[in-house]
């Protein structure tokens, strides 16, 4: 069996290709789709935990995680549309309206 | 009666309030009834105090009447008080005697003005302060009265405010008067420094115990107040705002700027008769300003051609008589000619007045001549006022100028008495030359203009105040016989013991290990009363008066064309019809600088210091928020970059 460290690596190569796609790519469904990495990334890390521990107080926590995860993609792919409809595009770098 | 004393000032105030706020909606005739009734009741009350001063026992001569505490802090304790002497009852006399005379007067002459009761809510105003000037018995209560009667002053050069002139006249009247009073005020607070109280009766006592004779604390003072009196009173180098305040109606000219407020100056200088005793270099220095001012101005006078200028020169010159008085030592004289010069020179004024009504509004003497025949009751007020300040016998102004002429003689040097003497030469010939050029020779008066008698309620206050002007003498003669019932009045005001003085100031040097001049020529008993000398002095200057009169009848009637071959020839006329340049002076050395020097911090400090300190604090706070807006760009991809590098900052902080 595969020791912790290498869950923990991976989900930290993960988390860290997330965090890369959601600052460098333009296209919103991109950056969704990386923000679904990250937490991915962090389910992995809460399962290998939950087997060296020996608990199962993680899994319920990935299985909470999935469902948070579930209802954002909802709503952020209406908001998604919703841009689109606006400014028929969903390249990030054409709204800067979180400004003052 | 004494305890009626606080009314005396009450009824002007109560007179001013209703004018003031009411006189609107009830209408002129009340007005005037109110205002003319406030003051006569002063009067009628100040008789009434008059009658209790008489009464009051043998030894005491001063009655204090104290309102209430007016401000206490620390050891400065300063009543609302009034003081009852012989002087402040002079004074009052004058004060509301005159001004009831005038009130009545003014009624007449300024009943067609639309603000009557505007005007007499500045008249009574005035008369309020003036009495609180006169009655005030510390130094604090005659600043409130000297400040209230310039303010009023101000108002009412200003009446007209829609002419521009006025308004600078009242402006400049103010200014300069405010020179003199900051004088005043530092002599109060240098009185309160040393004498611990401003206390009339309490600094007056202790003057010859509490300061060294002719020490530089005593002639600061004294030149301090002098400075003050010069301001409030016009006398050189102060006097330039007194001609110009012509520019009020005539009533105002009578009352403030000839027979009360400019005279507050001499009045001042008489009650801190023991301060400037002590001084005997200020009191050197008020005779000469005195003296030069009564011939400076007077030379001014021969030359103006507007009537009622002609009579302010007249008035400075005056009061530069009585203050030569005063400088001499002659305080009895000084209060004698300032009650006597308020009978002439507000008859002079009212009768200035009624000729000025009943030309239309014309003031320049060359457009008039010739209005004998017109004005016969106003002429003839004129001449006898004209005849009094000219000094012949047996009028008033003879007796009190001779007896400034005889002090400044006794008393002073012959370098006085000349100035006093030419100065009353030429008085004599310009106030003949204002009758003659207004009364007498062509008729010169403009074709749509019909000249009339002014109304009755104008020329009974003119006849009035002409028989005071004629009989106002008898308050200071037979001179020569001692019975000098003004002089016994002031004499409790005037008591000093010089002896006391010499004694504790050489006490007090020697015990400093200091020399002590010799003072004790000062003490040697004055020749009684030369009545020889006097009466040789009486007739000269009588004969003096009648050259003067004589000299303008030659000019202006014998033969006419002298003056405009003296015009015509002498360069020295330009000089003195243009008052010396004066005016011309002082706007170069003090105005313009200071309104330039104001340009300047307004355009520099103002504007560029206090301003730009301000806005650049403004700009700074601006330059930084916009090198912070840089990190607002409004992409949310930004944002989360920052929180990424934050956190990555906190993990190499934590590890």
């Amino acid at each position: 069996m595969a020791p912790l460290s290498h869950y923990l690596v991976l989900s930290g190569i993960l988390f860290t290709i997330g965090v890369m796609g959601v600052l460098v790519r333009r296209n919103a469904i991109v950056v969704f789709m990386s923000i679904e990495i990250m937490l991915n990334a962090v389910n992995i890390s809460l399962i290998a935990f939950d087997r060296y521990l020996g608990q199962h107080d993680g899994q319920i926590f990935s299985f909470m995680v999935m469902a948070v995860a579930a209802a954002e993609v909802s709503v952020g792919l209406a908001i998604v549309i919703a841009m689109f409809r606006n400014k028929p595009t969903i390249n990030l770098d054409e709204f800067n309206l979180m400004k003052w | 009666m004494l305890s009626l004393t606080w009314l005396i000032p009450m009824y002007p105030l109560v007179g001013s309030i209703i004018c003031g706020f009411y006189g609107l909606k009830i209408g002129k005739d009340k007005v005037a009834k109110v205002a003319c009734g406030s003051v006569i009741l002063s009067f009628l009350t100040t008789l009434l105090v008059l009658g209790g001063y008489a009464n009051l026992p043998e030894g005491e001569s001063i009655y204090e009447q104290v309102m209430f505490t007016w401000i206490a802090a620390g050891n400065l304790n300063i009543e609302w008080g009034y003081q009852i002497d012989g002087l402040s009852l002079v004074m009052l006399m004058v004060v509301s005697g005159v001004g009831s005379l005038i009130h009545i007067y003014a009624v007449g002459y300024m009943y067609e003005e639309y603000s009557f009761y505007r005007f007499f809510a500045y008249f009574n105003l005035f008369v309020f302060a003036m009495l609180i000037l006169v009655m005030g018995n510390n130094f604090l209560m005659m600043f409130i009265g000297w400040e209230g009667v310039g303010c009023c002053s101000y108002f009412l050069i200003g009446y007209y405010f829609d002419k521009k002139s006025a308004c600078d006249a009242g402006t400049k009247a103010f200014v300069v008067n405010r020179v003199g009073d900051f004088a005043f005020l530092l002599a109060v607070m240098y009185i309160f420094k040393l004498f611990g109280s401003i206390d009339f009766s309490h600094v007056m006592e202790h003057a010859a115990t509490t300061v060294v004779f002719e020490s530089e604390d005593i002639t600061i003072i004294t030149m301090l107040l002098f400075i003050g009196a010069t301001g409030k009173s016009a006398q050189i180098p102060l006097y330039t705002w007194l001609p110009d305040a012509m520019e009020g109606p005539t009533p105002v000219s009578a009352l403030i700027h000839a027979a009360t407020m400019v005279t507050a100056g001499v009045y001042m200088v008489v009650r801190c008769n023991a301060l400037f005793v002590m001084a005997p270099i200020t009191m050197w220095i008020v005779a000469l300003v005195g003296g030069g001012t009564a011939l400076f101005a007077a030379t001014i006078g021969t030359a103006q051609y507007d009537i009622k200028r002609v009579l302010a020169y007249s008035t400075v010159s005056q009061i530069g008589y009585m203050f030569l008085a005063c400088g001499v030592g002659a305080f009895t004289a000084a209060i004698f000619h300032l009650v006597t010069h308020a009978f002439f020179k507000a008859c002079l004024f009212l009768g200035s007045g009624s000729v000025i009504h009943g030309v239309h509004g014309e003031q320049d003497m060359r457009k008039m001549g010739g209005l004998k025949k017109y004005m016969p009751k106003t002429y003839w007020t004129f001449v006898i006022s004209t005849a009094a300040i000219a000094g012949i016998v047996p009028l008033s102004g003879f007796f009190s100028k001779d007896e400034i002429l005889y002090h400044s003689l006794m008393d002073g040097n012959i370098m006085f008495w000349g100035m006093g003497v030419c100065g009353a030469f030429i008085t004599a010939f310009y106030m003949s030359r204002l009758v003659i050029m207004t009364f007498h020779g062509k008729y010169n008066v403009d074709p749509e203009v019909h000249p009339h008698e002014s109304p009755a309620i104008m020329t009974n206050v003119l006849i009035v105040l002409a028989i005071l002007a004629a009989i106002g003498g008898l308050l200071g003669i037979p001179i020569m016989h001692g019975a000098h019932f003004l002089k016994h009045v002031l004499a409790p005001v005037l008591e000093f013991d010089l002896a006391t003085a010499i004694d504790h100031s050489t006490h007090v040097l020697h015990e400093q290990g200091r020399h002590a001049p010799h003072w004790g020529h000062l003490l040697e008993h004055h020749e009684e009363h030369n009545v020889l000398t006097e009466v040789l002095l009486m007739g000269f200057s009588l004969c003096v008066a009648l050259a003067g009169i004589a000299t303008a009848y030659l000019f202006y009637i014998k033969f006419p064309s002298w003056p405009e071959k003296i015009m015509q020839t002498q360069g020295g006329f330009e000089l003195v019809r243009n008052k010396y340049y004066v005016d011309e002076v002082y706007d170069a050395t003090f105005v313009k600088p200071t309104v330039e020097g104001s340009y300047i911090l307004w355009r520099q400090a103002d504007a560029k210091g206090i301003d730009g300190t301000v806005n650049g604090v403004a700009k700074i706070i601006g330059w930084f928020s916009q090198q912070a807006r840089v990190f607002q760009s409004g992409f949310v991809r930004n944002y989360a970059l920052f929180m990424v590098m934050g956190f990555i900052f906190f993990l190499i902080v934590a590890f």
